[in-house]
């Protein structure tokens, strides 16, 4: 029984070396493995998925955007051929790259910067409401963050709709200074909203706001929540205003809160894919392409040009690695592993 | 105005903002739900109909049997439920025990491991769908309903590791020590001991599992080329026909696929923030 204690200190990982060596060395004759052998069979499975379907294929995908790849090669009767930088040559050449690039770049500046703003300001107001009021906006919030992405491009392509759609409905109630119908329109009804990639974006961007504000406001409530009361109170002796204990109190606490949730939004809309694939009907309108968009139409709308889908997705990838190393820097710091 | 009569309004304030809010995430739900059941001549129309006033089921019944793209729309539902359902199974099993040898072993490249799976978890999805559109072509897997539940298995086996760890770690050790102590071996320890007391963070990362394999578009769409393969995620493209948009079918399908997943959601969200913010908020 003494033997206990010694074993369960630590952070509960490993039988210490040295401890119990007899009993070690029985159950481990018992089920036939040494003991330092466990973890690794353990982890067999995991690592064989993770090696074998996302380490993999990144490389796979690296190696082919160095090679034309297409029907034959899907089918496997003719080998694929080294074609050198020619994919990258040909994505950079194509105005449709950079026009998906500005898209990209644009939309997560845009989409992020909104999505931080209105969960932060919610969580700042759940923070404050009563208890019960809080569960029942949390709630709320839930279910715009619940419902599928494929959902999410649904209901907005309808709130959309040039026709029946309830936001030109809505604009059309506003006064004309305020919001004045496009050229030559006597009101907003029948204004497509998505057939033009600015539009088009625009109604992305309240649909991805919509659905991703709730994480954010949630993450920051649990932020807040952690933040010592007896802080506030010191600052309210000190005659601190709102703004100022807001600035000097909560925004530094929330630091890191904020800088994994602005690393995973841009990370999130930097890939967003689904909504964009309801919103613009398919890989239609080629000016409204993001990158993603644009890897995957590329890759597969016949004729299938895996090849340069891949070089795009590498662009894609490589950049959403430098901003996950971010991310993994932040956790890491955080979490004692 | 007096302090009181301020801190009143300054409540009722913050109270409308809430109900603001409230609205706010939920009116665009509801408006999904609603349509579903809305006659036609109130679906089509530039007034604003706030409630279905000519209510109706046809839309659903619609829907339920007359199907999309060839098929009964329960094939769709069927083949979501089939793949959603199999990356659970497979993936929480594989995650359970990576997440045992993260959780309970220190050995070398345990830090490596770890900082992988928060790497590949960022990962493009439809960047790793060309070369994995590739393997299961090549591996006999395409139009197979096993070739996109492994993709899903490897999508979401990175997070379901990295929250099911911290479930494991909070079994206390002491436990375990004991059962080995009466005699017990690893395996019956593991079984009797570690598996009940890790049983809620398997619900909880398999609820994850499911969500996102029920919700994935990308893979789905490009795995399968007959529509016999199809999801539900695919299957609601094919409403937004030639003819022009039917949208009472259209929400009643998407209020189908939605609900299962809000009432899986609202079971587990508190665990996903906290796996993805990981240290960042203690509350």
């Amino acid at each position: 029984m003494a033997n206990t204690t010694t074993v369960a200190r630590g952070r509960g990982s490993s039988p210490p070396p040295g401890h119990r060596r007899t009993r070690n060395g029985r159950r481990a004759r018992a089920s036939g493995l040494p003991v330092w052998s466990i973890p690794y069979v353990l982890l067999v499975p995991g690592l064989v998925v993770i090696a074998g379907l996302l380490l993999y294929p990144m490389v796979q995908l690296s190696i082919m955007a160095f090679q034309k790849v297409g029907l034959a090669q899907i089918r496997g009767t003719r080998p694929a051929e080294w074609v050198g930088l020619e994919n990258f040559e040909k994505i950079l050449a194509n105005d449709i790259f950079w026009s998906a690039l500005r898209n990209t770049v644009a939309f997560a500046f845009v989409a992020v910067s909104l999505t931080l703003i209105v969960g932060t300001a919610v969580g700042v107001l759940l923070h404050r409401l009563g208890k019960k009021m809080s569960l029942f906006v949390v709630v709320g919030c839930m279910f715009a963050w619940a419902v599928p992405p494929v959902a999410q491009g649904v209901i907005w392509r309808s709130l959309f709709d040039a026709e029946a759609g309830i936001v030109n409905w809505a604009l059309n109630l506003l006064p004309d200074w305020l919001a004045a119908p496009p050229d030559g329109q006597e009101s907003w009804t029948g204004t497509p909203w998505l057939n033009e990639t600015v539009p088009l974006y625009i109604a992305l961007t309240v649909c991805v706001v919509w659905a991703g504000f709730p994480f954010i406001a949630v993450s920051v409530l649990a932020g807040l929540k952690g933040i010592p009361a007896e802080l506030y109170e010191a600052a309210k002796v000190d005659g601190s205003g709102p703004w100022h204990t807001f600035r000097k109190i909560t925004l530094p606490m929330l630091k890191p809160v904020f800088a994994v949730l602005t690393v995973l939004s841009i990370i999130w809309d930097f890939k967003c894919f689904s909504q964009l694939y309801v919103l613009m009907n398919g890989p239609t309108n080629r000016d409204g392409f993001n990158l993603s968009m644009y890897a995957v139409a590329e890759a597969f709308k016949p004729p299938q040009k895996l090849g340069t889908g891949a070089a795009i997705s590498v662009v894609l990838t490589i950049i959403l690695l430098i901003i996950t190393v971010v991310y993994v820097r932040q956790i890491v710091k955080q979490e004692e592993m | 105005m007096t302090p009181l009569a301020r801190k009143r309004l300054g409540k009722i304030l913050l109270n409308a903002a809430g109900i603001a809010v409230f609205v706010y995430a939920v009116f665009p739900v509801y408006w999904m739900v609603a349509t579903g059941f809305k006659a036609n001549d109130q679906i089509f129309t530039t007034e604003f109909i706030p409630f279905p006033t000519h209510f109706t089921l046809e839309h659903f019944e619609r829907v339920l049997t007359e199907g999309v793209a060839n098929n009964s729309i329960w094939l769709y539902l069927r083949n979501s439920a089939i793949v959603a359902l199999g990356t659970v199974v497979i993936g929480s099993a594989f995650a359970l025990l990576s997440a045992t040898a993260i959780a309970r072993f220190n050995f070398k490249g345990r830090g490596t491991f770890l900082v992988v799976l928060l790497i590949v978890q960022m990962l493009p999805a439809e960047g790793l769908l060309i070369p994995l559109y590739m393997m299961v072509k090549r591996a006999g897997l395409g139009d197979q309903l096993l070739g996109l539940i492994i993709t899903q298995v490897a999508l979401t086996l990175p997070f379901a590791v990295w929250m099911l760890r911290t479930f494991v770690a909070a079994v206390p050790r002491s436990l375990e020590e004991a059962a080995w102590i009466d005699g017990a071996g690893r395996m019956t320890t593991f079984w009797r001991v570690l598996f009940p007391l890790v049983a809620p963070g398997l619900v909880a990362t398999s609820i994850f599992s499911f969500i996102t394999a029920w919700n994935d578009l990308v893979f789905a769409l490009y795995l399968m080329s007959g529509s016999e393969g199809y999801t539900m995620p695919v299957a609601l493209q094919y409403f937004f026909g030639q003819k022009g948009v039917d949208w009472g079918a259209i929400m009643a399908g998407s209020t189908l696929m939605t609900i299962p997943v809000v009432i899986f959601f609202l079971l587990v969200q508190r665990r996903m923030v906290t796996g993805l913010t990981a240290g960042a908020v203690k509350g």
